[in-house]
């Protein structure tokens, strides 16, 4: 095999295995991933488009309601949080979806400094997130151009 | 696919105001060689079936146009919940024996156990996954067998055909029992399950077409044939 290829899928499988020893990714993601097949090749990808999309309007919502200061309302930052609990749970957003449970509880409390200061983190997890998986696609990417097989990694 | 002639598709209806979610279950049931609708709310779901949202004793426009074998939805979207879905259809003449499905990100008990009450035949909590929707592979074998052996009725030279392509060992394929055990063998060895699914067809006779075709059954070699797949799988 070819040695630049095979450095590749080392660094590849370093990198998945990091992601998700470091949090970022749960088994959620691994089922994701064993959904994609050669029907739907992108499957992932652009789950993960809808899941990013999703955080830009959700995290805007939020920043809006948030910004109220005096009527803010916490039910609708509430109904936010669910959704995007929702949507990083089922992605395997790991992080994301943490803070979401602290979130939720922010916004029960009606704690406003408390939720300003989850909001900021929600949104640097999610381009974090992003930035990682973008880098994980690139290594993906790299591989197949360089004449190789993306492996499979088996996170146990 | 050796049986296309007379395969036909699980159809699940999948309700859920969440397009993320949306296309997660429909991949996962695609996955499971389902054929499947999304909608984003119960509205929509109940006009679908052809059912009047604001009365349910009304007879639908439209009963049998869109054949649905499973509806699934989230239990959580505005205005009408997958519960309120959930009872509209129990509620509806025409669609109370469709299986419904109540997903939901929140494990509740009490919210659980209303649903399972209300004829829910399943509760899976998001998010879902392929080990939850094969649970519902009895629903599917059983309805896919429902439909291949009233079409046997109708189609015999077929029959001789498609049983010869796939099973070559079973000698007399004009008969529909022998169709049917191919069909068996091939989706699910196994044992307890092909066993269950033989007892639930000899149980429910309400069916004026499924009485027919147990009596045919019954007086055909079938019965004692289905013994031998089971054990020998």
């Amino acid at each position: 095999m070819d040695a630049h290829v095979a450095q590749l899928q080392m660094q590849y499988r370093n990198y998945i295995l990091s992601l998700y020893q470091q949090g970022f990714l749960d088994d959620q993601f691994t089922e994701l991933k064993s959904l994609q097949d050669d029907g739907s090749p992108d499957f992932v990808a652009e789950v993960l488009s809808l899941f990013f999309d999703d955080c830009v309007k959700l995290v805007g919502n939020m920043a809006r309601a948030l910004d109220q200061i005096g009527t803010v309302d916490f039910c609708q930052v509430g109904a936010n949080v669910h959704q995007l609990k929702g949507s990083s749970s089922s992605v395997g957003a790991k992080r994301v979806k943490g803070l979401c449970i602290n979130f939720k509880e922010l916004c029960e409390a009606k704690n406003y400094e408390g939720c300003v200061r989850c909001l900021q983190q929600v949104d640097i997890e999610y381009k974090t997130l992003k930035a990682k998986l973008q880098d994980m696609f690139n290594l993906e990417k790299q591989i197949v151009q360089a004449g190789g097989i993306v492996p499979q990694v088996d996170i146990n | 696919m050796g049986m296309a002639a007379v395969e036909s598709h699980f159809h699940v209806l999948a309700v859920d105001d969440s397009s993320f979610d949306r296309k997660l279950i429909e991949k996962l049931l695609q996955k499971s060689s389902c054929q499947v609708t999304t909608v984003d709310s119960g509205y929509k779901a109940l006009e679908f079936l052809g059912i009047e949202s604001n009365d349910p004793n009304a007879l639908s426009t439209s009963p049998q146009e869109v054949e649905v074998n499973l509806i699934i939805t989230d239990y959580c979207m505005p205005g009408m919940t997958g519960y309120d879905l959930l009872k509209k259809v129990k509620e509806s003449s025409a669609f109370k024996n469709i299986p419904v499905v109540i997903m939901s990100s929140e494990n509740v008990p009490a919210r659980i156990s209303r649903c399972l009450e209300e004829g829910a035949e399943e509760f899976f909590l998001k998010p879902v996954r392929m080990a939850d929707l094969n649970k519902l592979k009895p629903h599917m074998m059983k309805t896919k067998l429902n439909n291949q052996k009233l079409e046997e009725i109708d189609k015999p030279l077929n029959v001789a055909a498609a049983a010869a392509a796939v099973e070559p060992e079973i000698k007399d394929s004009a008969e529909v029992g022998s169709k049917i055990l191919t069909l068996q063998s091939e989706l699910e060895p196994k044992q307890v399950h092909l066993q269950v699914a033989q007892q639930e067809e000899q149980t429910l006779g309400n069916n004026n077409k499924r009485k027919s075709m147990e009596e045919g059954l019954s007086t055909d070699r079938s019965r004692p044939r289905f013994e031998c797949i089971t054990t020998a799988v």
